[in-house]
């Protein structure tokens, strides 16, 4: 494996650079919209603790979704405000489960948010974050592995808390529960898209970029079994929207024009 | 001015610039500052950074640039943020504990196994009788704990440990 120590190396080759940004965009519309998601939790968590938990965990992944954006900026893809901001749903690389929203009404009016939504999303996706970092650590992008590294760091946290929330709905009453089934069974039709690497997924792999999607879907299962009992077809490729592929659904529109509404008002702002 | 001697006022000055959200607690002794180069005139300071999410990186960049070429020999500094090097809670000093102890907060527990519970004494009065109140406090390094014997509400630094030396 060839090691590329900086972004002018990573350019001479078009197909290296190529699966590159499109794991860049994966990983940064990933920590970005789940931190969108969960800001719309504000003064509206279950109970006081929870809420300052939730606005620390999603400040803290916005600041990754931050690092690789800079990542992408070093590439010469863009500045990173714009391309947090500016960016169209089709060309987003989220997983499309990752943009639905928190429950029914907005966060404005009746917000009757779903909280066994947040707490499945958020364990599928730590897990999820986890286990892909785990192989980027070794990624032969250099300045991606060493920002995986300092992800890793800070991220057992964010698990923990979302594991330990959902160990206690699910041994809690019966309302608990069902909430909890009906939003696993809502989920693993997504799961194919949330562990799936896109149209690159050959490329990425072949350049070591990060591990390959059989891989990844192993790793995965063993996270997830350790918490959940699983359905046997879980990768059954039969999600509505392939946000890998830039397939969205109309949520991540209400979504992206809610973040970036105070941003259009004057793009040239200095903050 | 020789060489030593410049760079021992760089950490002098550097000693004196505080991580704005943990007030009395230097860069230095938070253990981000890995690297400073002169040439001539020119500083160049190399930093790690402690959260990623963290807003005051920004700041904590500005005031260190500030504080540095104040000095009357420097012309120019630019200080960067490294991720090759990875911060840990490892890297606080003795004298950053110390000082996170007198604001109320205490210093991260030295056996700390990533993704497990863990636990303090009271920076107040020492005792090992306490309880997390919630992981996540009022910002990204932080942890709110109570103390059951001087029954004192008090925070701790997150500990956070390099992801290689754990696995």
């Amino acid at each position: 494996m060839k090691r590329i120590d900086t972004a002018k190396e990573a350019k001479q080759n078009p197909s290296y650079f190529e699966a590159l940004v499109e794991l860049l965009f994966q990983l940064a519309d990933d920590d970005f919209i789940i931190s969108f998601r969960g800001s719309e939790w504000l003064g509206l968590a279950p109970h006081i603790e929870e809420d300052v938990a939730l606005s620390s965990i999603t400040q803290n992944t916005m600041g990754h979704a931050s690092l690789y954006y800079h990542l992408l900026e070093d590439l010469d893809i863009g500045n990173a405000d714009k391309l947090a901001h500016e960016r169209q749903a089709v060309e987003r690389r989220n997983a499309s489960y990752f943009e639905r929203k928190n429950g029914e009404g907005s966060y404005l009016q009746e917000p009757y948010y779903d909280w066994a939504l947040t707490v499945v999303r958020q364990f599928l996706f730590e897990t999820m974050k986890k286990v892909k970092l785990e192989t980027i650590i070794n990624s032969s992008y250099q300045p991606l592995a060493d920002i995986a590294n300092k992800v890793l760091m800070e991220q057992p946290y964010h698990l923990a808390h979302w594991r330990m929330w959902l160990k206690q709905l699910l041994g809690s009453t019966e309302e608990a529960q069902n909430k909890v089934q009906f939003q696993l069974e809502a989920a693993w039709p997504a799961c194919a898209d949330i562990i799936g690497l896109g149209p690159k997924a050959f490329e990425l792999e072949k350049h070591h970029l990060i591990a390959g999607e059989d891989y990844l879907r192993k790793q995965w299962l063993k996270e997830l079994e350790q918490s959940l009992s699983l359905p046997s077809s879980l990768f059954v490729d039969n999600h509505p929207a392939r946000g890998r592929y830039g397939e969205h659904t109309a949520d991540l529109d209400q979504a992206l024009s809610t973040l970036s509404e105070v941003y259009n008002s004057d793009q040239k702002a200095v903050w | 001015m020789s060489m030593e001697l410049k760079q021992k006022e760089i950490y002098e000055t550097l000693k004196k610039v505080d991580d704005p959200e943990l007030t009395a607690v230097s860069v230095v002794d938070l253990g981000m500052v890995h690297k400073v180069s002169i040439d001539g005139g020119t500083v160049s300071i190399t930093m790690v950074p402690t959260f990623a999410g963290c807003p005051a990186l920004d700041f904590i960049q500005k005031n260190v640039q500030t504080a540095v070429q104040k000095l009357h020999w420097v012309m120019d500094c630019q200080v960067t943020f490294s991720f090759q090097l990875t911060w840990s809670t490892t890297s606080i000093t003795n004298h950053g504990k110390q000082q996170l102890k007198k604001h109320g907060i205490a210093p991260p527990p030295e056996n700390y196994i990533p993704g497990d519970e863990w636990t303090v004494d009271c920076p107040y009065c020492g005792s090992a009788f306490t309880s997390m109140e919630n992981v996540f406090g009022p910002t990204a390094c932080r942890s709110i704990l109570y103390c059951a014997a001087c029954k004192n509400p008090f925070e701790a630094m997150k500990p956070v440990l390099d992801h290689h030396t754990i696995t």
